[in-house]
């Protein structure tokens, strides 16, 4: 019986005493929610793009997703490194070869691919079909994403092993930078993506 | 989706018929952006592709309501029409 009536006495003074603590959990609380509102709203998606090809057919599916994302409004970082810059180069970029070697889906049989010429000829029928078809060019898929504020970034380390110069890209084409650039956007994205 | 056209209701037109993925959409963003809100675009297009991008699209961004799609057919070609109001964010 003793314990009884003792008991809601020590809870009391248990509440009393912890009261500073409880108002410090309601503070705790708010912040929490606050991070927790700020997390949720973390303004529009991101996504980052590696591109390290330079043939004429992988340097359109870089371009048309960043273009395409950027119309969704999303925050677009293309980095562009090895054979990729060549997306960027803008002599280069409007003369993309295609292999007529080592792709079964090329209309012509490897052997004949692998003579002299093969390349030419299968560029020569793939950007035949780019125009028939009303796809957009190299250069007018680079020229729109910039337009609509995709960031295509030119990797420093292989801007130089190729000797290419800052001019030699496209207006609007950041320079100078890194692979720890492009890790620093590929930890913010939502869709990262190797090409 | 409706098929009914707000024919009175189109304040633009923009014409990317012979145009192929991505140009449909990424003109009809573009076009959307010199609209004021309550504005209509219309965007005719032959790419068949652009009836589910530009709804996708539209559903993906906050400051556009796709009205009506639909499409018409003339010698032997068929134009997709896409009607889209920009509205408040």
């Amino acid at each position: 019986m003793s314990s009884e009536t003792t008991a809601p006495e020590s809870g009391s003074e248990r509440v009393g005493a912890d009261t500073p603590d409880v108002e410090a959990l309601y503070e705790r609380i708010e912040d929490l929610e606050s991070t927790v509102d700020s997390l949720r709203d973390d303004g529009p998606k991101k996504m980052t793009i590696i591109a390290t090809k330079g043939s004429l057919d992988m340097a359109y599916p870089p371009l048309i997703l960043a273009s395409t994302a950027a119309a969704f409004g999303w925050d677009v970082t293309v980095f562009h490194t090895f054979w990729g810059l060549d997306i960027l180069h803008e002599e280069r970029s409007a003369e993309l070869q295609v292999s007529a070697v080592g792709n079964p889906s090329m209309p012509m049989p490897n052997v004949l691919g692998a003579l002299p010429g093969g390349d030419s000829l299968a560029t020569w029928y793939m950007n035949r079909e780019i125009a028939d078809n009303g796809t957009a060019t190299i250069e007018e898929l680079v020229e729109t994403s910039l337009e609509m504020g995709a960031d295509l970034q030119a990797c420093e380390m292989t801007t130089e092993l190729f000797d290419y110069d800052h001019d030699d890209f496209y207006d609007g084409v950041t320079t100078d930078v890194g692979a720890a650039t492009a890790l620093q956007h590929m930890a913010d994205a939502d869709v990262q993506l190797l090409v | 989706m409706t098929t009914e056209i707000p024919s009175d209701d189109v304040t633009t037109t923009i014409d990317v018929t012979g145009e192929s993925c991505p140009m449909p959409v990424v003109r009809t963003k573009q076009a959307v952006d010199d609209l004021a809100v309550g504005d209509v675009l219309e965007v005719l297009a032959t790419d068949s592709g652009s009836v589910s991008d530009i709804d996708g699209w539209a559903a993906s961004v906050d400051d556009v309501a796709l009205l009506a799609q639909s499409e018409t057919t003339a010698d032997g070609r068929t134009v997709y029409h896409h009607y889209v109001e920009r509205v408040d964010a």
